[in-house]
């Protein structure tokens, strides 16, 4: 039991700190705006899992009090990641109403475009036009 | 008496709810010409719960407020000492002053139904950013940072270019990879010591077997923070976001928003690692120094080279977090009196500057170098205001800004590195050809037609302009008030009483 | 819009149940897992279902924008309401002890009131998003 209790913990390890690589990677190498919030919710994501791993305690029970357990998880890592996941929630749908946004001004959602369009005397003149709608 | 004792005790708690109330009441009554006067009634009780609480501290030296009666073990708890009353004062007072101002600014800038929106999310801001500089609680103040960083994609998204837009986006993606940075810091400081409250971090620090997780901690916390107070080179995205976003918004950020992350980074190096330990091989110190350094320099040459006078100060808001990083890099009670002091009074040179252009902006139409030609002439209280601004970030003797570099020189010589002391005057150098090149064009070039047509700024955006010149020139002739507050915060820091 | 009639049939089964599910989620949130922001997410979910089937006219003749954007602030103040009342009762800001004449019914009571007020911000929030998006034209 404790050998597969070890490596299991290992492993949640191992998978949190990939997930958390793996999407930071994503935010920086892609260029499209919409798998960049992605990236960045899959590495918000390893956070929740990085605290959420102390609180589970092995045999332990969800903490609701009950006279037939004496072993609870720790309960404030979930809350703590439920204001987390709320706030990435918030991030999220702001991020994509921007890319929305970006997408009617500029007609398109990969960025190296849309930082291009802005160079040059044709996007002074596009600018104009603004992004209201 | 009673009820004031009760205000009293109660103040730490006014402070953060005040501007979370106004915003929640300007979000329900959604009426455009209601709105601005909650906003400043809300900003106002925030600021005189803020300045008495200055008094109060300066009795007992601490104050703690447990939210919801628990113990900080369990809650939340707001601590106030000596280095963030300073922090709440500057924000009220400059978020304030900034509402004041922002009111035809906005009118003329933000569209019709948005205004209240407007006027929530500078509230939101202004409470996120002082919850984070109040609470005693590594976590809660990451709740916060998302807080004030939400509100403020959302005010830059709300520019009139649509570059704003990309501004907006890409300082998103930035600020949210720094606050994930600070909570996974914050997280591997929970591991070690079981506890999220600054001061029972620092008390269980001694016990912690494993160093390399607070070296972890530590760089992750670092790094975090130094993405959102926009330390070179992580600096990327200010320049756009502050060059985009509506005036009375820009104001607001370039005064409060990277003060406060300075606040949280200082925090942290003195209050909870201590700045003289090392992360792993690399001294925080020298680190801290060398990006300092790094950003007076280059972020004061590329400022020379703007066409835009936002951009152009928003890359001066880079080079001088840079002195204010270097103030705590130094380390000693006068580099970092040098440091909070740059802190209030970068806060008032900015904002006064920014409030300037915003005005030109509202009477031109345009923020780019070449349409401020000739401005002098006919807007001649709102170039004076530049003026001072200006000199203020030079440092010329006789404004707030000779001051904080006088103490910043003082503790270089204390430390007994002559050579950056040297740095430190050398640099205003370039301060002086960027300044130099926007005051000619205000002062000695023939107007343009734009210039010409313009006339004075309104007086609701003149009279908060050169208040913020005004106090810049006070606090540069009698700096007693301020080098005080900004003294027995260092002392604090440096781990005396005051 | 196309109707099919089974998603018509098959949403009005669930819609129902699906409301009733959210408030016992919210009411059962003292005893045992559940509380405001899953029970307001639950309802959301209702009504965005009804949109989704409907469509968007419909849902917001039920619940208008209007009315959305004005609950997510009174949430919020709800909530702070609760935490003015406790100052006011002489506890600190959101002790919910004072609240009742002894703690444990004062803490049940803050909780409560608390809860509602999370539920409606997060009910009324989910469905500004969804309003927000939906009601985008493609460009």
């Amino acid at each position: 039991m404790s050998l597969v209790a070890m490596l299991a913990s290992e492993a949640t390890r191992f998978t949190i700190v990939l997930v958390m690589v793996a999407g930071l990677y994503i935010v920086i190498a892609r260029n499209n705006l919409i798998k960049k919030l992605v990236g960045l919710s899959l590495f918000q994501s390893s956070v929740y899992l990085l605290y959420l791993l102390p609180g589970k305690i092995f045999g332990g029970t969800a903490p609701i009090i009950d006279p037939r357990f004496d072993v609870y998880a720790n309960p404030l890592p979930h809350v703590l990641i439920l204001t987390a996941i709320v706030v990435g929630i918030g991030t999220l749908a702001l991020g994509l109403a921007l890319a929305i946004r970006i997408k009617e001004a500029y007609g398109t959602i990969e960025e190296d475009e849309v930082l291009a369009k802005d160079r040059g005397p044709a996007g002074a003149a596009a600018r104009k036009a603004g992004p209201r709608g | 008496m009673s009820f004031l004792a009760a205000i009293d005790q109660h103040l730490p708690v006014i402070v953060v709810l005040a501007p979370l109330l106004g915003a929640v009441l300007v979000a329900l009554v959604r009426v455009e010409i209601a709105s601005w006067p909650i906003a400043v009634l809300a900003a106002l009780i925030s600021a005189a719960a803020a300045f008495r609480l200055v008094f109060v501290v300066e009795q007992l030296g601490v104050v703690s407020y447990r939210l919801g009666g628990f113990a900080p073990e369990l809650g939340i708890e707001y601590r106030v000492d000596a280095v963030n009353v300073l922090i709440l004062l500057v924000v009220t007072a400059v978020s304030l002053v900034t509402l004041l101002y922002a009111r035809q600014s906005v009118a003329a800038e933000i569209d019709g139904g948005r205004v209240p929106w407007f006027y929530a999310m500078m509230l939101v801001a202004m409470a996120g950013l002082l919850g984070m500089a109040i609470t005693g609680d590594a976590f809660n103040a990451f709740v916060f940072l998302e807080i004030s960083s939400l509100s403020t994609y959302t005010l830059i998204a709300l520019g009139r270019d649509r570059r704003a837009l990309v501004a907006a986006y890409q300082y998103l993606i930035v600020g949210t990879i720094g606050a994930t940075f600070y909570v996974i810091g914050v997280g591997l400081l929970y591991l070690a010591t079981g506890t999220l409250n600054l001061a029972l971090i620092v008390e269980r620090l001694p016990d912690v077997v494993s160093p390399r997780a607070l070296i972890a901690a530590e760089a992750f916390i670092l790094v975090g923070i130094a993405l959102k107070l926009a330390l070179f080179p992580l600096h990327a995205w200010l320049p756009n976001a502050y060059g985009y976003a509506p005036s009375a918004a820009t104001v607001l950020l370039a005064s409060t928003a990277t003060k406060v992350a300075v606040y949280l980074m200082a925090r942290f190096l003195f209050g909870v690692f201590g700045i003289h330990v090392e992360i792993g091989p690399v001294s925080v110190t020298g680190v801290l120094i060398l990006l300092s350094l790094a950003a007076m320099f280059v972020a004061s040459l590329a400022a020379v080279f703007q066409r835009d006078v936002k951009r152009l100060l928003a890359f001066s808001s880079v080079a001088q977090i840079g002195y204010i990083t270097l103030g705590l890099a130094l380390a000693n009670p006068a580099g970092l009196t040098g440091a909070f002091l740059h802190i209030v009074n970068h806060a008032l040179m900015k904002g006064a500057a920014f409030m300037a252009i915003g005005a030109v902006l509202l009477r031109c139409g345009s923020s780019r170098l070449d349409d401020l030609a000739g401005i002098g002439r006919t807007m001649p209280a709102t170039a004076v205001a530049l003026t001072i601004a200006g000199l203020g970030l030079i440092g010329v003797p006789g404004t707030s800004g000779f001051v904080s570099k006088w103490y910043l020189v003082l503790g270089a010589f204390d430390d007994g590195k002559g050579w950056l002391a040297f740095m430190i005057v050398a640099s205003s150098v370039i301060a002086v050809l960027y300044v130099g090149r926007l005051l000619e064009v205000v002062w000695f070039r023939e107007p343009g037609k734009a210039a010409l047509a313009a006339s004075e700024a309104p007086l609701s955006m003149l009279l908060p302009t050169l208040l913020l010149a005004g106090l810049t020139i006070f606090f540069g002739i009698d700096a007693e008030m301020p080098a005080r507050l900004a003294g027995a915060a260092a002392t604090v820091l440096l781990g005396g009483h005051p | 819009m196309r109707r099919d009639i089974v998603l018509r049939v098959a949403a009005k089964f669930i819609m129902a149940p699906l409301m009733l599910f959210a408030l016992y989620v919210q009411f059962h949130g003292d005893y045992g897992p559940g509380g405001g922001f899953q029970a307001g997410v639950i309802a959301a979910a209702g009504v965005i279902l009804y949109a989704l089937i409907n469509g968007l006219a419909a849902a917001q003749r039920l619940v208008s924008m209007a009315l959305v954007e004005r609950l997510i602030p009174a949430g919020v103040l709800i909530y702070a309401a609760v935490g003015l009342v406790s100052m006011a009762l002489g506890g600190n800001f959101l002790d919910y002890n004072p609240l009742a004449h002894d703690p444990v019914h004062g803490q049940e009571w803050g909780v409560f009131l608390v809860e509602a007020g999370v539920f409606l911000t997060v009910f009324s929030s989910m469905i500004a998003i969804y309003y927000a998006f939906a009601s985008r034209r493609a460009s």
